[in-house]
Protein backbone atom coordinates (compact mmCIF):
# COMPACT_ATOMS: atom_id res chain seq x y z
CA UNK A 1 0.00 0.00 0.00
CA UNK A 2 2.65 2.40 0.99
CA UNK A 3 4.61 1.39 -1.89
CA UNK A 4 1.74 2.02 -4.16
CA UNK A 5 1.44 5.46 -2.69
CA UNK A 6 5.45 6.24 -3.17
CA UNK A 7 4.86 5.17 -6.32
CA UNK A 8 2.40 7.77 -7.18
CA UNK A 9 4.12 10.52 -5.85
CA UNK A 10 7.03 9.49 -7.66
CA UNK A 11 4.63 9.72 -11.19
CA UNK A 12 3.25 13.16 -10.03
CA UNK A 13 6.80 14.32 -9.53
CA UNK A 14 8.08 13.28 -12.77
CA UNK A 15 5.02 15.44 -14.36
CA UNK A 16 6.64 18.56 -12.47
CA UNK A 17 10.22 17.80 -14.28
CA UNK A 18 8.83 18.21 -17.44
CA UNK A 19 6.53 20.73 -16.81
CA UNK A 20 9.76 22.30 -15.41
CA UNK A 21 11.55 21.68 -18.88
CA UNK A 22 9.04 22.34 -20.95
CA UNK A 23 8.80 25.47 -19.62
CA UNK A 24 12.16 26.22 -19.77
CA UNK A 25 12.23 25.62 -23.43
CA UNK A 26 9.28 27.76 -24.70
CA UNK A 27 9.33 30.46 -22.25
CA UNK A 28 10.86 33.58 -23.86
CA UNK A 29 13.44 35.11 -21.63
CA UNK A 30 15.56 34.08 -18.95
CA UNK A 31 13.65 35.53 -15.58
CA UNK A 32 10.65 33.78 -17.02
CA UNK A 33 12.92 30.88 -17.58
CA UNK A 34 13.73 30.71 -14.02
CA UNK A 35 10.46 30.88 -12.54
CA UNK A 36 9.77 27.64 -14.70
CA UNK A 37 13.22 25.62 -13.40
CA UNK A 38 13.02 27.01 -9.76
CA UNK A 39 9.80 26.16 -8.66
CA UNK A 40 8.60 23.33 -10.79
CA UNK A 41 11.48 21.42 -10.23
CA UNK A 42 11.34 22.07 -6.27
CA UNK A 43 7.86 21.24 -6.00
CA UNK A 44 8.69 17.71 -8.48
CA UNK A 45 11.83 17.46 -6.33
CA UNK A 46 9.64 17.61 -2.80
CA UNK A 47 6.98 15.41 -4.43
CA UNK A 48 9.92 12.55 -4.98
CA UNK A 49 10.88 13.23 -1.61
CA UNK A 50 8.12 12.33 -0.05
CA UNK A 51 7.82 8.95 -2.77
CA UNK A 52 10.91 7.98 -1.80
CA UNK A 53 10.22 8.46 2.66
CA UNK A 54 7.64 6.02 1.82
CA UNK A 55 9.25 3.18 -0.43
CA UNK A 56 12.96 3.55 1.21
CA UNK A 57 11.38 2.53 4.78
CA UNK A 58 13.30 3.74 7.95
CA UNK A 59 13.22 7.05 9.65
CA UNK A 60 16.86 8.41 9.13
CA UNK A 61 16.53 7.94 5.42
CA UNK A 62 13.46 9.78 5.69
CA UNK A 63 15.44 12.77 7.51
CA UNK A 64 17.89 12.86 5.07
CA UNK A 65 15.71 13.23 2.38
CA UNK A 66 13.75 15.83 3.89
CA UNK A 67 17.36 17.78 4.73
CA UNK A 68 18.25 17.44 0.93
CA UNK A 69 14.83 18.85 -0.24
CA UNK A 70 14.87 21.77 2.33
CA UNK A 71 18.30 22.53 1.56
CA UNK A 72 17.68 22.63 -2.39
CA UNK A 73 14.50 24.59 -2.23
CA UNK A 74 16.59 26.97 0.32
CA UNK A 75 19.68 26.91 -2.08
CA UNK A 76 17.95 27.33 -5.05
CA UNK A 77 15.38 30.42 -4.21
CA UNK A 78 18.87 32.06 -3.59
CA UNK A 79 20.38 30.91 -6.81
CA UNK A 80 17.36 32.32 -8.93
CA UNK A 81 17.50 35.29 -7.53
CA UNK A 82 20.82 35.72 -7.86
CA UNK A 83 21.20 34.60 -11.44
CA UNK A 84 18.08 36.84 -12.41
CA UNK A 85 20.06 39.89 -11.02
CA UNK A 86 23.03 38.99 -12.83
CA UNK A 87 20.85 38.88 -15.80
CA UNK A 88 19.42 42.02 -14.77
CA UNK A 89 22.78 43.87 -14.93
CA UNK A 90 24.04 42.36 -17.89
CA UNK A 91 21.03 44.01 -19.54
CA UNK A 92 21.48 47.47 -18.25
CA UNK A 93 25.55 47.24 -19.06
CA UNK A 94 24.97 46.64 -22.83
CA UNK B 1 1.37 -5.39 -9.86
CA UNK B 2 4.14 -3.61 -11.57
CA UNK B 3 7.41 -4.58 -9.80
CA UNK B 4 8.88 -1.70 -7.99
CA UNK B 5 12.42 -2.20 -9.65
CA UNK B 6 11.10 -1.16 -13.35
CA UNK B 7 9.28 1.52 -11.97
CA UNK B 8 12.17 3.23 -10.62
CA UNK B 9 14.23 2.56 -13.68
CA UNK B 10 11.63 3.79 -15.78
CA UNK B 11 11.03 6.88 -13.55
CA UNK B 12 14.63 7.62 -13.66
CA UNK B 13 14.73 6.88 -17.63
CA UNK B 14 11.72 9.83 -17.82
CA UNK B 15 13.45 12.08 -15.77
CA UNK B 16 16.85 11.78 -17.86
CA UNK B 17 14.83 12.38 -20.75
CA UNK B 18 13.88 15.52 -19.12
CA UNK B 19 16.61 16.71 -18.13
CA UNK B 20 18.17 16.47 -21.54
CA UNK B 21 15.57 18.48 -23.00
CA UNK B 22 15.76 21.43 -20.38
CA UNK B 23 19.59 20.82 -21.44
CA UNK B 24 19.11 21.76 -25.02
CA UNK B 25 18.42 25.39 -23.42
CA UNK B 26 21.06 25.32 -22.08
CA UNK B 27 23.07 24.71 -25.19
CA UNK B 28 21.21 27.18 -27.29
CA UNK B 29 20.28 29.87 -25.38
CA UNK B 30 21.58 32.87 -26.21
CA UNK B 31 22.84 34.45 -22.57
CA UNK B 32 25.00 33.45 -20.10
CA UNK B 33 22.54 33.14 -17.70
CA UNK B 34 21.06 30.54 -19.93
CA UNK B 35 23.56 28.59 -19.41
CA UNK B 36 23.61 28.88 -15.65
CA UNK B 37 20.47 27.18 -15.92
CA UNK B 38 21.69 24.32 -16.99
CA UNK B 39 23.95 23.98 -13.56
CA UNK B 40 20.14 24.92 -12.05
CA UNK B 41 19.04 22.43 -13.64
CA UNK B 42 21.56 19.58 -13.32
CA UNK B 43 21.82 20.60 -9.33
CA UNK B 44 18.14 19.54 -8.73
CA UNK B 45 17.14 17.08 -11.38
CA UNK B 46 20.53 15.62 -10.26
CA UNK B 47 19.73 15.21 -6.74
CA UNK B 48 16.22 13.59 -8.15
CA UNK B 49 18.14 11.29 -10.15
CA UNK B 50 20.70 10.73 -7.19
CA UNK B 51 17.47 9.55 -5.39
CA UNK B 52 16.29 7.39 -7.59
CA UNK B 53 19.08 5.22 -8.39
CA UNK B 54 19.98 5.15 -4.52
CA UNK B 55 16.36 3.35 -4.21
CA UNK B 56 17.20 1.15 -7.30
CA UNK B 57 20.24 0.22 -6.68
CA UNK B 58 19.91 -0.47 -3.06
CA UNK B 59 22.84 2.14 -2.53
CA UNK B 60 21.80 4.15 0.85
CA UNK B 61 25.16 6.77 0.16
CA UNK B 62 23.98 8.21 -2.89
CA UNK B 63 21.43 10.07 -0.53
CA UNK B 64 24.66 11.52 1.25
CA UNK B 65 26.13 12.69 -2.64
CA UNK B 66 22.40 13.46 -3.52
CA UNK B 67 23.19 15.84 -0.21
CA UNK B 68 26.55 16.81 -1.15
CA UNK B 69 25.48 17.60 -4.87
CA UNK B 70 22.85 20.36 -3.50
CA UNK B 71 25.41 21.49 -1.49
CA UNK B 72 27.79 22.54 -4.53
CA UNK B 73 25.18 23.13 -6.85
CA UNK B 74 24.54 26.39 -3.90
CA UNK B 75 28.70 26.94 -3.83
CA UNK B 76 28.40 26.96 -8.25
CA UNK B 77 25.69 28.94 -8.30
CA UNK B 78 27.50 31.72 -5.80
CA UNK B 79 30.53 32.05 -7.85
CA UNK B 80 28.83 32.19 -11.03
CA UNK B 81 27.02 35.19 -10.09
CA UNK B 82 29.37 36.46 -8.18
CA UNK B 83 30.27 40.42 -9.33
CA UNK B 84 32.84 42.70 -8.11
CA UNK B 85 30.59 45.07 -6.91
CA UNK B 86 28.06 44.29 -4.38
CA UNK B 87 24.90 44.93 -6.21
CA UNK B 88 22.23 44.51 -3.17
CA UNK C 1 22.10 -9.95 -25.49
CA UNK C 2 18.52 -8.21 -24.97
CA UNK C 3 17.76 -4.76 -24.65
CA UNK C 4 16.49 -3.32 -21.23
CA UNK C 5 16.09 -0.07 -19.76
CA UNK C 6 19.61 -0.33 -18.12
CA UNK C 7 21.10 0.29 -21.68
CA UNK C 8 18.93 2.67 -22.20
CA UNK C 9 19.53 4.48 -19.30
CA UNK C 10 23.02 3.99 -19.93
CA UNK C 11 22.47 5.25 -23.81
CA UNK C 12 21.02 8.16 -22.26
CA UNK C 13 23.60 9.56 -20.18
CA UNK C 14 26.31 8.46 -22.66
CA UNK C 15 25.23 10.85 -25.08
CA UNK C 16 24.46 13.74 -22.61
CA UNK C 17 28.44 13.36 -21.23
CA UNK C 18 29.18 13.57 -24.79
CA UNK C 19 27.11 16.09 -25.74
CA UNK C 20 28.38 18.22 -22.97
CA UNK C 21 31.90 18.04 -23.23
CA UNK C 22 31.87 18.44 -26.93
CA UNK C 23 29.63 22.09 -26.19
CA UNK C 24 31.82 22.90 -23.25
CA UNK C 25 35.09 22.64 -25.40
CA UNK C 26 33.51 24.00 -28.43
CA UNK C 27 32.47 27.88 -29.14
CA UNK C 28 34.67 30.43 -28.36
CA UNK C 29 32.84 31.74 -25.81
CA UNK C 30 35.62 31.25 -22.33
CA UNK C 31 32.90 31.52 -19.55
CA UNK C 32 30.22 29.62 -21.22
CA UNK C 33 32.68 26.63 -21.88
CA UNK C 34 33.86 26.82 -18.09
CA UNK C 35 29.84 27.10 -17.54
CA UNK C 36 29.37 24.08 -19.33
CA UNK C 37 32.20 22.13 -17.73
CA UNK C 38 30.88 22.52 -14.13
CA UNK C 39 27.67 20.95 -15.67
CA UNK C 40 30.02 18.32 -17.20
CA UNK C 41 31.62 17.64 -13.26
CA UNK C 42 27.66 17.42 -12.18
CA UNK C 43 27.21 15.02 -14.48
CA UNK C 44 30.04 12.91 -14.18
CA UNK C 45 29.33 12.53 -10.79
CA UNK C 46 25.98 11.07 -11.69
CA UNK C 47 26.99 8.50 -13.40
CA UNK C 48 29.95 7.79 -11.03
CA UNK C 49 26.57 6.76 -8.62
CA UNK C 50 24.87 4.92 -11.75
CA UNK C 51 28.34 2.80 -11.97
CA UNK C 52 27.89 1.63 -8.46
CA UNK C 53 30.58 3.98 -6.96
CA UNK C 54 29.33 6.40 -4.11
CA UNK C 55 32.66 7.34 -3.23
CA UNK C 56 33.52 8.75 -6.61
CA UNK C 57 30.45 10.33 -6.92
CA UNK C 58 31.03 12.06 -3.68
CA UNK C 59 34.62 13.09 -4.61
CA UNK C 60 33.04 14.09 -8.63
CA UNK C 61 30.36 16.29 -6.64
CA UNK C 62 32.81 18.11 -4.46
CA UNK C 63 35.67 18.63 -6.33
CA UNK C 64 34.67 18.28 -10.39
CA UNK C 65 31.33 20.26 -10.01
CA UNK C 66 32.05 22.75 -7.37
CA UNK C 67 36.32 23.44 -6.93
CA UNK C 68 37.04 23.30 -10.69
CA UNK C 69 34.28 25.35 -11.74
CA UNK C 70 35.47 27.91 -9.03
CA UNK C 71 38.90 28.03 -9.87
CA UNK C 72 38.42 28.05 -13.55
CA UNK C 73 36.10 31.13 -12.85
CA UNK C 74 38.70 32.92 -10.99
CA UNK C 75 41.11 32.54 -13.56
CA UNK C 76 38.59 34.15 -16.11
CA UNK C 77 37.77 37.16 -13.07
CA UNK C 78 39.93 40.07 -13.83
CA UNK C 79 40.21 39.98 -17.82
CA UNK C 80 38.28 41.79 -20.35
CA UNK C 81 34.72 40.58 -21.25
CA UNK C 82 36.73 40.60 -25.00
CA UNK C 83 39.58 38.88 -23.58
CA UNK C 84 37.57 35.88 -23.03
CA UNK C 85 37.38 34.45 -26.43
CA UNK C 86 39.36 30.92 -26.87
CA UNK C 87 42.10 31.04 -29.20
CA UNK C 88 41.94 29.19 -33.01
CA UNK C 89 44.57 26.61 -33.30
CA UNK C 90 45.48 25.86 -36.69
CA UNK C 91 43.22 23.33 -38.16
CA UNK C 92 46.59 20.90 -38.74
CA UNK C 93 47.03 20.92 -34.97
CA UNK C 94 43.04 20.24 -34.53
CA UNK C 95 42.79 17.50 -36.96
CA UNK C 96 46.37 15.73 -35.19
CA UNK C 97 44.65 16.21 -31.27
CA UNK C 98 41.63 14.66 -32.61
CA UNK C 99 42.88 11.57 -34.15
CA UNK C 100 45.40 11.58 -30.75
CA UNK C 101 42.19 11.62 -28.58
CA UNK C 102 40.55 8.93 -31.03
CA UNK C 103 43.93 6.61 -30.77
CA UNK C 104 43.29 7.14 -26.78
CA UNK C 105 39.91 6.42 -26.46
CA UNK C 106 40.25 3.11 -28.53
CA UNK C 107 43.09 2.03 -26.56
CA UNK C 108 41.18 2.35 -23.16
CA UNK C 109 38.25 0.75 -24.91
CA UNK C 110 40.35 -2.53 -25.86
CA UNK C 111 42.19 -2.56 -22.75
CA UNK C 112 39.03 -2.42 -20.79
CA UNK C 113 37.27 -5.05 -22.60
CA UNK C 114 40.00 -7.01 -22.58
CA UNK C 115 40.26 -6.82 -18.82
CA UNK C 116 36.78 -7.37 -18.19
CA UNK C 117 36.44 -10.84 -20.81
CA UNK C 118 39.60 -12.19 -20.17
CA UNK C 119 39.96 -14.75 -16.79
CA UNK C 120 43.46 -13.19 -15.94
CA UNK C 121 43.61 -14.29 -12.15
CA UNK C 122 42.13 -13.41 -9.37
CA UNK C 123 40.68 -9.28 -9.11
CA UNK C 124 42.11 -7.40 -6.51
CA UNK C 125 38.71 -6.82 -5.18
CA UNK C 126 38.58 -10.29 -4.13
CA UNK C 127 41.70 -9.62 -1.77
CA UNK C 128 40.59 -6.26 -0.47
CA UNK C 129 37.42 -8.04 0.72
CA UNK C 130 39.14 -10.99 2.12
CA UNK C 131 41.11 -9.11 4.25
CA UNK C 132 38.96 -6.54 5.26
CA UNK C 133 38.41 -7.50 8.59
CA UNK C 134 42.01 -6.99 9.82
CA UNK C 135 41.91 -3.71 8.21
CA UNK C 136 40.08 -1.87 11.10
CA UNK C 137 37.57 -0.53 8.72
CA UNK C 138 34.30 -1.90 6.99
CA UNK C 139 33.95 0.37 3.67
CA UNK C 140 36.22 -1.40 1.16
CA UNK C 141 37.45 1.37 -0.55
CA UNK C 142 39.32 3.23 2.81
CA UNK C 143 40.43 0.00 3.39
CA UNK C 144 42.41 0.09 0.40
CA UNK C 145 43.44 3.71 0.54
CA UNK C 146 44.15 3.99 4.34
CA UNK C 147 45.49 0.67 4.93
CA UNK C 148 46.38 -2.15 1.86
CA UNK C 149 47.82 0.85 -0.14
CA UNK C 150 48.45 3.37 2.11
CA UNK C 151 52.08 4.43 0.80
CA UNK C 152 49.92 5.15 -2.34
CA UNK C 153 48.28 7.86 -0.22
CA UNK C 154 51.24 8.96 1.83
CA UNK C 155 52.54 9.44 -1.70
CA UNK C 156 49.60 11.61 -3.19
CA UNK C 157 49.35 14.03 -0.24
CA UNK C 158 52.89 14.33 -0.89
CA UNK C 159 51.95 15.50 -4.38
CA UNK C 160 49.32 17.50 -3.22
CA UNK C 161 51.95 19.76 -0.54
CA UNK C 162 54.38 19.90 -3.52
CA UNK C 163 51.56 21.40 -6.11
CA UNK C 164 50.52 24.26 -2.84
CA UNK C 165 54.17 24.62 -2.31
CA UNK C 166 54.80 25.63 -5.71
CA UNK C 167 51.29 27.74 -5.74
CA UNK C 168 52.48 29.57 -2.76
CA UNK C 169 55.85 30.80 -4.36
CA UNK C 170 54.26 32.17 -6.87
CA UNK C 171 53.15 35.18 -5.53
CA UNK C 172 50.51 37.11 -3.60
CA UNK C 173 47.38 35.76 -3.09
CA UNK C 174 44.38 37.17 -5.70
CA UNK C 175 42.59 40.15 -4.38
CA UNK C 176 39.72 39.37 -2.14
CA UNK C 177 35.84 39.93 -3.45
CA UNK C 178 34.12 42.64 -1.67
CA UNK C 179 31.61 42.77 0.77
CA UNK C 180 28.64 40.95 -0.25
CA UNK C 181 24.69 41.66 -1.33
CA UNK C 182 22.48 40.60 1.21
CA UNK C 183 21.15 37.65 -0.89
CA UNK C 184 24.65 36.14 -1.02
CA UNK C 185 25.48 36.73 2.28
CA UNK C 186 22.69 35.08 3.60
CA UNK C 187 24.08 31.92 1.52
CA UNK C 188 27.32 31.51 2.62
CA UNK C 189 25.84 31.82 6.27
CA UNK C 190 24.16 28.95 6.05
CA UNK C 191 25.73 26.87 3.50
CA UNK C 192 29.35 27.30 5.06
CA UNK C 193 28.85 25.76 8.30
CA UNK C 194 26.62 22.91 6.36
CA UNK C 195 29.49 22.31 4.29
CA UNK C 196 31.49 21.79 7.59
CA UNK C 197 29.05 19.31 9.30
CA UNK C 198 28.70 17.14 6.32
CA UNK C 199 32.66 17.13 6.14
CA UNK C 200 32.89 16.02 9.60
CA UNK C 201 30.13 13.96 9.13
CA UNK C 202 31.51 11.94 5.84
CA UNK C 203 34.73 11.88 7.48
CA UNK C 204 32.94 9.89 10.36
CA UNK C 205 30.95 7.48 8.35
CA UNK C 206 34.14 7.39 5.81
CA UNK C 207 35.09 3.59 7.89
CA UNK C 208 32.11 1.81 7.55
CA UNK C 209 30.20 3.53 4.26
CA UNK C 210 31.55 5.43 1.21
CA UNK C 211 33.14 8.83 2.29
CA UNK C 212 36.41 9.50 3.57
CA UNK C 213 39.29 12.07 3.88
CA UNK C 214 39.31 13.42 0.33
CA UNK C 215 36.12 13.92 0.22
CA UNK C 216 35.73 15.53 3.45
CA UNK C 217 38.72 17.54 2.71
CA UNK C 218 36.78 18.75 -0.54
CA UNK C 219 33.76 19.69 0.98
CA UNK C 220 36.32 21.97 3.45
CA UNK C 221 37.79 23.49 0.81
CA UNK C 222 34.34 24.15 -0.27
CA UNK C 223 33.46 25.77 2.36
CA UNK C 224 36.86 28.06 2.04
CA UNK C 225 35.52 29.12 -1.37
CA UNK C 226 32.27 30.14 -0.04
CA UNK C 227 33.54 32.00 2.78
CA UNK C 228 35.44 33.39 0.29
CA UNK C 229 33.12 34.35 -2.34
CA UNK C 230 31.52 36.13 0.89
CA UNK C 231 34.48 38.25 1.23
CA UNK C 232 36.70 36.66 3.62
CA UNK C 233 40.21 38.45 3.37
CA UNK C 234 43.46 36.12 4.68
CA UNK C 235 43.65 37.98 7.66
CA UNK C 236 40.85 35.69 8.76
CA UNK C 237 42.89 32.55 8.24
CA UNK C 238 44.11 31.10 10.78
CA UNK C 239 47.87 32.36 11.78
CA UNK C 240 50.23 31.39 9.50
CA UNK C 241 52.49 28.98 12.05
CA UNK C 242 49.58 26.93 12.03
CA UNK C 243 48.49 27.01 8.62
CA UNK C 244 51.69 25.18 7.95
CA UNK C 245 50.97 22.81 10.43
CA UNK C 246 47.38 21.76 9.02
CA UNK C 247 49.43 21.87 5.52
CA UNK C 248 52.08 18.89 6.28
CA UNK C 249 49.33 17.50 9.25
CA UNK C 250 48.39 14.23 6.65
CA UNK C 251 51.93 13.83 5.95
CA UNK C 252 53.02 14.27 9.24
CA UNK C 253 50.47 11.86 10.73
CA UNK C 254 51.07 9.28 8.30
CA UNK C 255 54.83 9.02 9.19
CA UNK C 256 53.68 8.73 12.67
CA UNK C 257 51.65 6.09 11.95
CA UNK C 258 54.19 4.72 10.06
CA UNK C 259 56.57 4.66 12.35
CA UNK C 260 54.82 4.08 15.26
CA UNK C 261 54.59 0.26 13.37
CA UNK C 262 58.58 0.05 13.03
CA UNK C 263 59.40 0.01 16.96
CA UNK C 264 56.64 -2.85 17.68
CA UNK C 265 58.92 -4.88 15.10
CA UNK C 266 56.52 -4.30 12.16
CA UNK C 267 57.15 -3.24 8.20
CA UNK C 268 56.56 0.83 7.82
CA UNK C 269 52.95 1.57 7.56
CA UNK C 270 51.89 -2.59 8.97
CA UNK C 271 49.90 -0.72 11.71
CA UNK C 272 49.61 -3.10 14.69
CA UNK C 273 46.81 -5.59 15.42
CA UNK C 274 43.71 -3.69 17.17
CA UNK C 275 45.12 -0.06 16.11
CA UNK C 276 44.39 -0.07 12.73
CA UNK C 277 41.06 1.58 12.79
CA UNK C 278 42.17 4.34 15.13
CA UNK C 279 45.16 5.17 13.69
CA UNK C 280 43.26 5.22 10.17
CA UNK C 281 40.74 7.64 11.90
CA UNK C 282 43.47 10.01 13.05
CA UNK C 283 45.09 9.40 10.09
CA UNK C 284 42.21 10.68 8.08
CA UNK C 285 41.58 13.62 10.15
CA UNK C 286 44.72 14.78 9.63
CA UNK C 287 44.22 14.65 5.98
CA UNK C 288 41.50 16.04 5.82
CA UNK C 289 42.54 19.43 7.26
CA UNK C 290 45.73 19.11 4.63
CA UNK C 291 43.74 19.02 1.69
CA UNK C 292 41.30 21.39 2.85
CA UNK C 293 43.91 24.23 3.23
CA UNK C 294 45.74 22.67 0.21
CA UNK C 295 42.43 23.47 -1.98
CA UNK C 296 41.74 26.29 -0.05
CA UNK C 297 45.06 27.76 -0.83
CA UNK C 298 44.79 26.98 -4.55
CA UNK C 299 41.85 29.02 -4.81
CA UNK C 300 43.19 31.52 -2.73
CA UNK C 301 45.54 31.85 -5.65
CA UNK C 302 48.92 32.71 -3.51
CA UNK C 303 50.54 33.49 -0.22
CA UNK C 304 48.11 34.78 1.98
CA UNK C 305 48.51 38.60 2.40
CA UNK C 306 49.66 38.42 6.05
CA UNK C 307 52.69 36.26 5.22
CA UNK C 308 56.25 37.32 5.80
CA UNK C 309 57.42 39.48 3.07
CA UNK C 310 60.13 37.08 1.74
CA UNK C 311 57.39 34.13 0.65
CA UNK C 312 55.29 36.94 -1.35
CA UNK C 313 57.05 38.16 -4.33
CA UNK C 314 55.32 40.46 -6.50
CA UNK C 315 51.83 41.67 -5.52
CA UNK C 316 49.12 40.43 -8.02
CA UNK C 317 46.67 43.80 -8.75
Amino acid sequence: MTELLGSLFILASLAFFAAGSIGLLRLPDVHARLHALTKADNLGLGLLVAGACLIGGHLLLALKLLLVWLLVMFASAIAANLIARHAMKDGEES
Amino acid sequence: MIDMDTLLLTAAVLLLVTLITGLVRALIGPSLQDRMLSIQLLGTGGVALLILLGLLLKIEALVDTALVLALLAAVAAAALTRRETPHD
Amino acid sequence: MEITLWHLLDSLLAILLLGLAWSALSGTDLKRGVVLFMAFGLLLSLIWARLRAPDLALAEAAIGAGLSGALLLLALRDREKSENKAGQPMSLLRLATVLLMLLLAASFALAYVTAVTSNTGGRLAGLAFGNLEQSGVSNPVTAVLLNFRAYDTLLELAVLLAATLGILALGSERRPFRRPGVLLGALVTWISPLLVIVAGYLLWTGAHAPGGAFQAGALLAAAIVMLRLGGMTSEQLPHQLLQGWLLAGGIAAFMLAGYLATFHDLAFLQYPAGWAGLLILLIESAAMLSIALSLGLAYLGGSPSGWDERSSRGKRS
